[in-house]
């Protein structure tokens, strides 16, 4: 018996193929550019921490960059400290801020780095001396603490997480948390890359007796 | 073999396999994505308020506590107790991070200690192991979230980070500590 043809009519598949890619290009969004290399500790922890949070970085030389991802929140945030802090920033400045990545520069220079364009802010950024920060809870000279207070104050519930660098010093650390701590703010995250459970531990043993308990039902 | 197709003679491939690579990437590439979001350990730092007087503050038992100094290129410092006594100073030794005979081996001896303090009735069965982590200023945030690990591994109950003494940064110092090349510096 001759073979029947195998001409399958693909136009179909290629229509579902461009819905399943239109679908996507729309969905997501792009991720504000990285502005600060950072080499994240690693941890056991498996805890993804969920959208919407600050997040403080801090790099290995110890500068302090602030990012938020509540476009909303983000929103008044700026307006207030541009009103509270008279910095007379034009609304393109002020798009800069929101679609711009981590923000790494005291007060003083804000406006000249939001008036920058991206590639430049990208350059600026390599050494810019990051957000001043210090143990005191003085909002003068620890702009850090103003950023979160005034954050915070925009949105209670937002979750805070501190990405930092590895090999970053112990005292720069101690300033982003004594920061947090004379505000009240106890809890928070630290962003780790993910590390396996060592074998014989107690945490290794609580993992795995849960997983028998799961599979024996 | 003839060509598929074959009145024409065109050679038609069969475009098949092609569109079940591209969604077989197509699938990949959505759950590696999601996966790829950061992790984050929780951190829960202890409630610090002036104005709580002393005495209403929590007391931990010199027995049942582990003080962990860290220090520069990695070094864990240790020793029994709170430290508080001038009288008696505490022996420190130091360890490492490694997997085996460090400072994990360490705390692991210390909650058997423990337990076995607690069934002798030298402490009470609610008494935990406690351990305080005080970081001085050589010391990293891999080493702070090192030994943050290393409380969860090991189901350290209660562990709090302090600020470091002066009494401590006089612990590391000392030859007794076994740290006579760093005094030498």
């Amino acid at each position: 018996m001759p073979r029947k043809s195998t001409h399958i009519d693909m136009t179909a598949m290629c229509d579902v193929a461009f819905l399943l890619l239109t679908f996507f290009m729309l969905a997501t969004s792009f991720k504000p550019p990285e502005v600060v290399t950072v080499r994240n500790p690693g941890s056991t922890s498996t805890m993804a921490i969920p959208e919407g949070y600050m997040l403080i970085t801090l790099d290995k030389d110890g500068r302090v960059f602030y990012s938020l991802d509540e476009m909303n929140v983000k929103r008044s945030v700026i307006e207030q400290i541009n009103n509270d802090k008279g910095l007379g920033l034009t609304p393109a400045e002020i798009e800069s801020f929101m679609l711009g990545g981590a923000l790494g520069v005291p007060f003083s220079q804000l406006k000249s780095y939001l008036a920058l364009s991206p590639e430049e802010q990208k350059e600026y950024a390599k050494t810019a001396p990051g957000i001043p920060a210090d143990t005191t809870n003085n909002y003068d000279v620890n702009e850090l603490a103003y950023w979160v207070a005034t954050t915070v104050g925009h949105y209670p519930k937002g979750r805070i997480a501190i990405r930092a660098d590895g090999e970053a010093g112990y005292p720069d650390i101690q300033k982003v948390i004594s920061t947090l701590g004379k505000q009240k703010l106890f809890r928070f995250s630290f962003i780790t890359d993910p590390k396996g459970v060592p074998p014989g531990t107690a945490l290794y043993e609580e993992l795995s007796g849960s997983n028998a308990a799961t599979e024996a039902e | 073999m003839e060509v598929k197709g074959g009145k024409k003679g065109n050679p038609r491939i069969d475009l098949t396999p092609m569109v079940d690579l591209g969604f077989l990437l197509l699938t990949f590439f959505i759950m590696t994505t999601t996966m790829s979001k950061p992790k984050a350990m929780e951190i829960q730092m202890p409630f610090k308020d002036d104005k709580i007087p002393k005495e209403e503050q929590s007391k931990v038992k010199n027995d049942e506590a582990l003080t962990v100094l860290l220090s520069k290129d990695h070094r864990v410092y240790y020793y029994h107790g709170i430290g508080d006594d001038p009288e008696n100073p505490p022996e420190v030794e130091y360890t490492y991070f490694s997997n085996e005979d460090g400072i994990r081996d360490v705390l692991i001896e210390k909650k058997k200690t423990v337990n076995d303090l607690i069934s002798q009735g030298v402490l009470d069965a609610d008494d935990k192991v406690t351990v305080l982590i005080k970081p001085d200023a050589t010391s990293t945030t891999d080493d702070l979230i090192n030994i943050l690990d290393e409380m969860t591994i090991n189901a350290i109950p209660v562990y709090a980070v302090v600020d470091i003494t002066p009494v401590d940064l006089d612990f590391i110092k000392s030859p007794e500590s076994g740290n006579s090349g760093a005094a030498a510096e």
